[in-house]
C-alpha cells in the first residue's frame, strides 16, 4: 500500500520540473522590442506617417512581441505559396532582410528594406537584389549561389506544374543567368557586372518599376 | 489565401523583386488599387455595445458575413454604423478572431448559443484554435448525447410499427422497456443464481451417511441436482435460442462475446447427457463441468460496470503482458541463482530450475508459505535479494496499470473521445480544403482571368470591373504575384489531375516524331509568350488599348519580336521531344474567333516556320476550349493532332 502511494506521488511529482523547464523557455522567448520613433522612420525611409502606422500594424499584429525570427518568418512567406515549399526561399529573403545578422527581423529592418525594393532607385533595387544573391556576403555571385537561389525559387513551384518541372531546370536557368551577367566570363558576378546587365535588359527594368504602387 | 496574413502581401510583393533578374520573361502587369480609400474606422454596435476596427481588420476573412458585402444589409445610415442585434458576448470573441486570427471558445458561453453565432457570422467552428477546440468538442458532444438520450426517451415512449422480432431484441437489449422484458430479465437472473450456487453447493460433504467418508452433496442427492441443473439448462437454451432468434444479424450475434459464453456454459451438460454410458471418458466429463462456472459470466449482462471492467482489462492487455513479461523474467532469473546456490546443499528440495520455478514466485509475491526454504548461505542470500526485488519487480508496474485503469474506465465513459479521431480527421480535412481552396482558386482565376481582363480591355463595364476589383483586390494582388512566379520560372501552375494527365502523356510518348531544334523555339514560344499572349493581346478591331495602360506591351508585333528574341535566347528553354506535345498544346490554345491561324504545332524543321506562328499569336485570346482536330491550319504549318489533340481540351480546362 505504501508502494503504491508512494508510487503515485512520484508520478504526480515527475510533471512539475518539466513544466518549470517550460516556464523558462516561455520566459526567454518574451522579448519584446519597441522600434524607433514615427519621425525617425520616416527620415529614415521613404514612406509616409500614414503608411509606416499601416506596415506596423500589420507587422505587430503578427508578431506581438516586435520580432520576427526566422521560423515565423518562413510560416508567414509559405501562406502566400500554398503550391510548393518557400521555406527556402523565405530563408534567403530572411537573411536579406536581417541586414545586422541578429537572427531577428525588427521592425526597422523591415521597413528599411521595404523602402529600398518599393520606393528606392533602380541602383538601390539591383544592390538589394544582389545582396539577396551573395549568399555568403562576399561580394560575388557564384553558380552554386545561384543555383541555390534559382533552385529555392522553383521549390516554390511545387510538384504540380505545367510543363512538368525538370531536375535540371534550374541549373538551365542559372546558365543563362551567368550567359547574360557574367560579362568578363570569370565565373563569378559582381555588383558592377549585375547593375550593368539588368540596366542593359528592359524587362528587368520594366519589372522592377512593377511594384511601387504596392503600398 | 490565409487571409489572416494580408496585412503581410506587400511585403511579399516586395519581395519579388528578387525574382527579377532571374525571370527571364516579361511580367504581367500589377492589379491596380483603384479604390483609394484611406483604411478607417468601423462601428460595430452590437445590442448596444460598440465595438470599433479598422476596415482592413474585416476585410481579412471575405467569405465571412463581416467581411463580405453583407454587413452592408445591417449598415445604420443615420448613425453611420453597423447595427447586429446579438450578444455582445458572444460577439467579443468573433471579433477577436478577425483581429487575430484564432478563434477562442469561452469556457462559460452555452455551446448552442455558441453554435448560433457562429453560423450567423458565417465562421466555421473547426477553425476554433487547437487551445479551445477539445472543450469545444466535448461540449458538443455533451450536449449532443443529452439530445439523444432525450430523443431516446421519447422514443421510447412511442413505439413505432416494429415486427415482432424487433420487439423481442429490443426487450433482451433493454429491459425496462416492458414488463414482459423485465420479467424475463429477472427470471434469467436468478436462475443463473441457482445454477452457480447448485454448482458450488455440489461439492459441499453433506454429512456423512452409512459409509466410511463424507460424500460431496452432489453424489448424494444426485437426482436432486441432476434436476436442478436440468432446469437452468433448459432455460438457458431457451433464452439463447430465442436471442439468436431475435438478433438482428444472427452471423454477428453468434460471434459475441456473451453467446459464446451462453453457448460455453449449457455444452457440458449436453456433452454429458450423451456421454453419459461410456465410461472411459467419464473423466474427462468431469473436468468439463468445470466449465460451468462460466455460467457465472452471464451476469455481466445484467451489470453495466462488470462488462466495464471485462472490456478495460481487454485493453490494458499490454500492460498486464508487461507485468507477466517482467515477472516471468524476474523468475527466471532467481530461480536459476537458487538453484545453483542451493545445488550444495543436501535434500534441497531445489531439484530442478522449474521447481525453483515454485519458490521463486512464493517468495516475489511475499507469501512465504515455507514449503521450499533455502540452506545454504549464499541460498539465504539470493533468497532475501529475491524477496526484495519481488517487492519491486511487482509494485512497479501496477501503478501503470492502475493508471492506466482509471484513463480507460473515463475514456469509456465519453466513449466518443475514440471517434474523436475521425472527427479530428475531418476536422483537418475541412481546413485542409478551405486552404486548398487558396491554391485551387489561383487556377480558377486563371480561367476566369482572362475574361476579366476582357472586360477591362473593352472598357464598357467599368463598373462592374471596378467591383469586381474593389471586394477582391487582396486576391487580384496575391493572383498576380503568384503570376509573376510562374514567369519567372516559365512554368504554370497545374492541379493535380492535371498534372497527373500530363505525366501520363509524357509517359506515353515515345516515338520521336519531331526534331529537337524545334522543341527549343516552340517551347520558349509556347510557355513564356504563349500565357502572356493569350492575356495582353488586345481585340483585332480594338487600338492599342489606352484603358490598358500596359507600360510592357508596346504593339502587337513589335512585343511578339522582342519576345521572340528573347526567348530564343536562353538555351535553357530546349525540353526534350516528348514534351513538345505538351508545349504546342499550350500554343495551341491561342485560338481566334473564325478563320485566322490558330495553333503554331510546328512539324517543319524549318525556322521560318516562326514568323507564320507569331502571325498565328496575333490572334485574341479565347478560352473556350478550342476545336480538338478542326484547327483551320495555314499552308505552312501543319496541325499535329495525334494524342495531343486529346490534350488540348483537358489542358485548356486550366
Amino acid at each position: 500500500m505504501g508502494a503504491v502511494v508512494g508510487t503515485l506521488t512520484m508520478q504526480t511529482k515527475q510533471r512539475r520540473p518539466s513544466r518549470d523547464k517550460a516556464d523558462d523557455d516561455l520566459e526567454m522567448t518574451m522579448v519584446c522590442h519597441r522600434p524607433e520613433g514615427l519621425d525617425q522612420l520616416e527620415a529614415q525611409t521613404n514612406f509616409s506617417k500614414r503608411e509606416l502606422q499601416v506596415l506596423y500594424r500589420g507587422f505587430k499584429n503578427e508578431c506581438p512581441s516586435g520580432v520576427v525570427n526566422e521560423e515565423t518568418f518562413k510560416q508567414i512567406y509559405s501562406q502566400f505559396f500554398p503550391h510548393g515549399d518557400a521555406s527556402t526561399y523565405a530563408h534567403y529573403l530572411f537573411n536579406a532582410f536581417d541586414a545586422a545578422h541578429s537572427g531577428s527581423i525588427k521592425f526597422e529592418d523591415f521597413v528599411t528594406a521595404l523602402s529600398i525594393l518599393l520606393r528606392g532607385t533602380v541602383t538601390e533595387k539591383l544592390q538589394w537584389t544582389f545582396n539577396l544573391y551573395d549568399i555568403n556576403r562576399d561580394g560575388y555571385i557564384n553558380k552554386e549561389e545561384m543555383t541555390d537561389i534559382v533552385r529555392a525559387i522553383y521549390d516554390m513551384m511545387g510538384k504540380y506544374t505545367y510543363p512538368v518541372l525538370k531536375t535540371d531546370a534550374p541549373k538551365q536557368h542559372v546558365d543563362a543567368f551567368f550567359q547574360k551577367m557574367d560579362k568578363n566570363r570569370d565565373g563569378v558576378v559582381t555588383l558592377d557586372e549585375f547593375i550593368l546587365s539588368c540596366q542593359e535588359d528592359e524587362n528587368i527594368m520594366r519589372s522592377l518599376q512593377l511594384f511601387e504602387n504596392v503600398i | 489565401m490565409a487571409t489572416g496574413v494580408a496585412a503581410w502581401l506587400p511585403f511579399a510583393r516586395a519581395a519579388a523583386i528578387g525574382w527579377m533578374p532571374v525571370a527571364n520573361c516579361p511580367m504581367p502587369v500589377a492589379p491596380r488599387d483603384n479604390s483609394k480609400r484611406q483604411d478607417e474606422l468601423i462601428i460595430l454596435n452590437v445590442s448596444g455595445r460598440r465595438f470599433q476596427t479598422w476596415r482592413t481588420t474585416l476585410d481579412r476573412y471575405p467569405d465571412t458575413l463581416l467581411g463580405s458585402s453583407e454587413k452592408d444589409f445591417f449598415y445604420n445610415e443615420e448613425t453611420k454604423e453597423y447595427f447586429f442585434d446579438r450578444d455582445p458576448d458572444a460577439f467579443r470573441s468573433i471579433l477577436n478572431f478577425y483581429r487575430t486570427g484564432k478563434l477562442h471558445y469561452p469556457r462559460h458561453e452555452c455551446i448552442s448559443a455558441y453554435d448560433e453565432e457562429l453560423t450567423f457570422f458565417g465562421i466555421i467552428p473547426e477553425i476554433i484554435g487547437d487551445c479551445c477546440y477539445e472543450e469545444y468538442k466535448d461540449r458538443k458532444r455533451e450536449n449532443l448525447e443529452r439530445l439523444q438520450d432525450d430523443q431516446e426517451e421519447n422514443k421510447d415512449m412511442k413505439l413505432p410499427n416494429m415486427n415482432f422480432r424487433e420487439t423481442m431484441w429490443r426487450a433482451f437489449e433493454n429491459p425496462h422497456t416492458s414488463t414482459m422484458a423485465l420479467v424475463f430479465y429477472y427470471v434469467t437472473g436468478f436462475f443463473i443464481a441457482i445454477s452457480v450456487i447448485t454448482n458450488v453447493v455440489e461439492t459441499v460433504p453433506c454429512g456423512s451417511t452409512a459409509n466410511q467418508k463424507d460424500m460431496p452433496c452432489g453424489e448424494r442427492y444426485t437426482v436432486a441436482f441432476f434436476c436442478m441443473d436440468t432446469a437452468c439448462v433448459m432455460i438457458f437454451t431457451v433464452e439463447y435460442l430465442l436471442r439468436l432468434f431475435a438478433a438482428p444479424s444472427r452471423y454477428r450475434f453468434m460471434r459475441s462475446v456473451m453467446s459464446i459464453i451462453d453457448v460455453v456454459a449449457i455444452l457440458p451438460y449436453y456433452i454429458g447427457l450423451v456421454m453419459t454410458n461410456n465410461e472411459d471418458v467419464s473423466g474427462a466429463f468431469v473436468t468439463l463441468r468445470v466449465f460451468r462456472v462460466f455460467r457465472i459470466f452471464k451476469f455481466s449482462r445484467h451489470s453495466q460496470g462488470l462488462r466495464i471492467l471485462g472490456y478495460t482489462l481487454k485493453s490494458c492487455a499490454s500492460e498486464l503482458g508487461f507485468l507477466l513479461f517482467s515477472l516471468t523474467m524476474a523468475i527466471i532469473i532467481f530461480a536459476t541463482v537458487m538453484f545453483y546456490a542451493e545445488k550444495g546443499s543436501s535434500s534441497s528440495k531445489f531439484t530442478s530450475i522449474p521447481a525453483s520455478f515454485w519458490y521463486t514466485i512464493v517468495t516475489m509475491t511475499t507469501l512465504g508459505y515455507g514449503d521450499m526454504v533455502p540452506k545454504t548461505i549464499a541460498g539465504k542470500i539470493f533468497g532475501s535479494i529475491c524477496s526484495l526485488s519481488g517487492v519491486l519487480v511487482i509494485a512497479l508496474p501496477v501503478p501503470v496499470i492502475v493508471s492506466n485503469f482509471s484513463r480507460i474506465y473515463h475514456q469509456n465513459q465519453r466513449a466518443d473521445k475514440r471517434r474523436a479521431q475521425k472527427v479530428k480527421k475531418a476536422r483537418l480535412a475541412r481546413i485542409r480544403i478551405a486552404k486548398s481552396g487558396s491554391a485551387s482558386a489561383f487556377l480558377l482565376s486563371k480561367r476566369n482571368g482572362v475574361l476579366n481582363e476582357l472586360l477591362e480591355l473593352k472598357g464598357t463595364d467599368e463598373d462592374e470591373q471596378k467591383l469586381t476589383r474593389s471586394t477582391c483586390l487582396i486576391e487580384s494582388q496575391h493572383h498576380h504575384l503568384l503570376h509573376c512566379l510562374e514567369k519567372t520560372t516559365a512554368h504554370e501552375f497545374v492541379d493535380e489531375q492535371m498534372y497527373e494527365q500530363n505525366c501520363l502523356e509524357t509517359a506515353l510518348q515515345t516515338f520521336p516524331s519531331r526534331s529537337p531544334t524545334i522543341s527549343s523555339h516552340d517551347s520558349s514560344v509556347g510557355t513564356c509568350c504563349g500565357c502572356r499572349i493569350k492575356r495582353n493581346t488586345p481585340l483585332p478591331n480594338a487600338s492599342t488599348p489606352s484603358t490598358h495602360p500596359i507600360p510592357t506591351h508596346q504593339g502587337p508585333l513589335q512585343e511578339l519580336s522582342a519576345i521572340h528574341i528573347q526567348c530564343a535566347d536562353p538555351p535553357s528553354q530546349t525540353t526534350t521531344r516528348s514534351n513538345l506535345n505538351l508545349k504546342t498544346d499550350d500554343s495551341s490554345r491561342i485560338n481566334c474567333k473564325g478563320g485566322r491561324i490558330t495553333t503554331a504545332i510546328i512539324s517543319l524543321p524549318t525556322p521560318p516556320a516562326l514568323t507564320p506562328d507569331g502571325d498565328g499569336l496575333h490572334g485574341p485570346p479565347q478560352r473556350r476550349p478550342p476545336p480538338a482536330p478542326g484547327l483551320p491550319a495555314a499552308p505552312s504549318i501543319q496541325t499535329t493532332t495525334s494524342s495531343a489533340s486529346t490534350n488540348i481540351v483537358k489542358v485548356s480546362a486550366l
